[in-house]
């Protein structure tokens, strides 16, 4: 072992007394959020984060409810902005049509009836809430994908947007996720139609994202050259939200 | 008793051999025996750890908070008695939901890229056979507990660290190993699906996440509590590097509380 001389106390007492100052300027300077300063590095992390999590996405991931969980049924949270459960009233709205458009060469107007014809999907996956609960459902639906063959986005489309009645909350994707074989207009849960509690008549459905980015009271798919935020991701949340 | 005494009777007498070591005044306090303990690597490395584990442990409460429990919806869980209970907000960080997520995984970065630096350098520059398991150490470790609980008297032998903190030194990597792969089984339960499984699948791997951080978190608080009740003199060799052995917890006969300051030695015998 080195031995060497003392001869430190200064410079031990300046680092007590330096660390000791800036821990306490820290803590001062945080308010419950965080240093405000933090601010700009807390978002430069978001978007390397995205890039890891855009990195990360593979075609073939997919999800599967373990065989012992149970369905949540009834206990399957009900979440949306408005006052009261959105139920899309025909008398005033005329009736609900899904429209497929945005940069598109064909763009769709699609009623219910037309949903349940196309070719559609049966996929028991969990939900991924971003308060960190899991629940487990049987979803219905076509996929967005062929929804997408349907109308043929043009080339320089990059995002999706899902757009609902709840209040105009909406939600857009990265064009990779909105692709992936289990990201569904969902209009069937547990074997029913959808219940306005769960965003009937159609809603997105994937566990490939946080629950929040799933859109629910569909009204309208729109693809984009460019993402345009959403109604959880401008208030603070991370616009990826992968799984 | 002179060396003269012990000869045969034939041998002549034979003058007293001077003393090996100069005889020196005792001093007060012991002279230091000033080493060099901590790398400036290992030194740098640990106060980002505890700081950034510090922001991690809060942001992530904070996070749990937002669904305080374990059980998937519809289930219950067998294994967690405060269900439905939040953590108390003094020990969170991030302020809400998403605020709190936005640390947390800027931190996880800081802490893997941390971490990786620690276990490379102390791989590279050996300091890993301070740490890693001897055959002795679980007799050590005991012999240690007996001092604490007054059984034994003496301080056992021990070098940089005794049984009892190596074996947290070496546990502590296992445990971020734990927290960093049920953290990304939580983060990306369907792209690394896989991973997720391992642990039991989603609610399990949150529980692990959970019960490795408290294990982290139990285990912090009681280094932090032996540096202030056994050795504080080891916080220098953790901000300088340096450290007198002469204060070292064996020196002193150092249990929690008792023996904190260095003993007067009695001057040598002449």
């Amino acid at each position: 072992m080195k031995r060497e001389p003392e001869g430190n106390e200064f410079d031990r007492r300046r680092f007590i007394q330096l660390g000791g100052l800036s821990l306490s300027a820290f803590l001062a300077a945080c308010g419950s959020n965080g240093p405000a300063w933090a601010d700009g590095l807390l978002g430069f992390a978001e978007r390397k984060n995205e890039s890891v999590e855009r990195l990360l996405l593979r075609k073939g991931a997919r999800d599967m409810a373990r065989k012992s969980a149970k369905n949540a049924g009834k206990s399957f949270p009900s979440y949306f902005i408005s006052d009261k459960v959105p139920m899309w009233d025909e008398s005033t709205r005329g009736k609900w049509m899904l429209e497929v458009s945005g940069a598109v060469k064909r763009p769709v107007k699609l009623s219910l009836e037309d949903l349940t014809k196309m070719k559609g999907v049966s996929q028991r996956v969990n939900h991924y809430c971003v308060e960190g609960w899991n629940a487990v459902a049987e979803w219905t639906g076509v996929r967005v994908s062929d929804l997408a063959r349907l109308v043929e986005p043009t080339g320089d489309v990059q995002y999706v947007d899902f757009q609902s009645f709840d209040n105009d909350y909406h939600e857009s994707w990265d064009i990779g996720t909105a692709m992936l074989p289990q990201t569904l207009v969902a209009y069937g849960m547990d074997g029913q139609m959808l219940g306005p509690a769960h965003g009937a008549p159609a809603r997105l459905h994937s566990p490939a994202k946080l629950g929040y980015k799933n859109t629910k009271y569909l009204t309208k798919i729109v693809f984009m050259p460019a993402r345009n935020g959403g109604y959880w991701s401008d208030q603070g949340y991370e616009w990826f939200g992968g799984t | 008793m002179t060396a003269g005494d012990m000869a045969g009777p034939d041998a002549a007498p034979v003058a007293p051999l001077p003393p090996l070591v100069a005889a020196t005044p005792p001093v007060e306090p012991a002279a230091p025996m000033v080493v060099k303990r901590h790398h400036w690597i290992v030194r740098v490395t640990h106060w980002v750890n505890a700081l950034a584990i510090t922001l991690m442990v809060g942001s992530g409460l904070q996070i749990f908070n937002a669904y305080p429990a374990f059980a998937r919806r519809g289930e219950t869980f067998c294994c967690y008695p405060f269900e439905h209970k939040a953590i108390p907000k003094w020990a969170t960080f991030g302020g809400w939901l998403a605020g709190a997520r936005h640390w947390h995984f800027a931190m996880m970065w800081v802490l893997v890229v941390n971490g990786l630096i620690y276990l490379g350098f102390i791989y590279l520059h050996g300091e890993w056979r301070d740490l890693v398991p001897r055959k002795n150490d679980p007799r050590d470790a005991l012999e240690m507990i007996k001092f604490y609980l007054f059984v034994r008297k003496t301080h056992p032998h021990q070098g940089k660290h005794n049984a009892m903190q190596k074996g947290t030194y070496f546990l502590l990597p296992i445990i971020a190993a734990v927290l960093v792969l049920s953290g990304v089984s939580i983060w990306k339960p369907v792209e690394f699906g896989f991973i997720t499984s391992l642990f039991g699948g989603y609610v399990w791997a949150r529980y692990w996440h959970f019960m490795a951080m408290t294990a982290l978190v139990a285990l912090s608080a009681a280094h932090v509590f032996m540096v202030f009740a056994v050795d504080p003199y080891s916080m220098r060799s953790m901000i300088t590097g340096k450290y007198n052995e002469r204060n070292s917890p064996e020196e002193r006969n150092a249990r929690p509380f008792y023996h904190l300051f260095p003993r007067k030695r009695a001057p040598e015998a002449p």
